[in-house]
């Protein structure tokens, strides 16, 4: 699952059946800074989230899976609204991956 | 699967009903040099793995599910493991 920022809203009459009763939204994916991350895409929505929200969301096959009780035809579905992120501040990160490395790696050369 | 570390966690009170009681955090793909890719990912943690942990994260949906218990969920990204030792051989 990736996180996403909601940033539209789509409607749309002319549409698959099974799309029937989906919202659809604009979602502009994000890193956990909020920094953007590829191009917006459309992502159906099956947990009433609403503008500017930070959410998570899911692609692929597993997206057909999103609304409880049937299938949908959606390849990016919104599955969760986020409360909080916490992320390790990067230099704390990049120096416990470097001590990592030095511990736990070992390197042959064939 | 992937080699990931994990740099977060993230908590929802508002998901869907597989997310039940699921432990997400936040990762961020590594290559075998642990240089950092900037690619971040929410994964379900099902080994109890920490921040700062280098972990596996199986990417597809049916292991999401065996992994949950659960038939077709909607979820793709699981920590299935935390790497303990990686060796690796580089040519020449």
């Amino acid at each position: 699952m990736k996180l996403g920022i909601i940033v539209g809203k789509v409607w749309a009459t002319q549409k698959d059946p099974q799309l029937k009763g989906v919202k659809l939204y604009v979602l502009q994916p994000v890193n956990e800074k909020r920094e953007k991350m590829g191009k917006p895409i459309l992502a159906a929505d099956t947990v009433g989230a609403g503008q500017g929200e930070l959410v998570y969301w899911v692609g692929a096959r597993e997206a057909t899976f999103a609304m409880p009780g049937r299938k949908i035809p959606s390849d990016a579905s919104i599955v969760g609204i986020v409360d909080h992120t916490y992320s390790e501040n990067k230099d704390i990160l990049k120096q416990r991956l470097s001590d990592w490395k030095n511990k736990n790696t070992s390197i042959s050369r064939d | 699967m992937e080699l990931a570390v994990v740099i977060g966690n993230i908590t929802s009170t508002i998901y869907h009903p597989a997310y039940k009681s699921c432990k997400l955090m936040l990762v961020e793909n590594i290559n075998p040099d642990m240089e950092q890719n900037g690619n971040i990912t929410v994964a379900v943690d099902s080994v109890d793995a920490g921040i700062g942990d280098v972990v596996l994260v199986a990417r597809e949906g049916k292991t999401a599910g065996d992994v949950l218990g659960q038939k077709q969920v909607p979820v793709r990204s699981v920590i299935v493991g935390v790497v303990d030792h990686l060796s690796v051989t580089k040519s020449r």
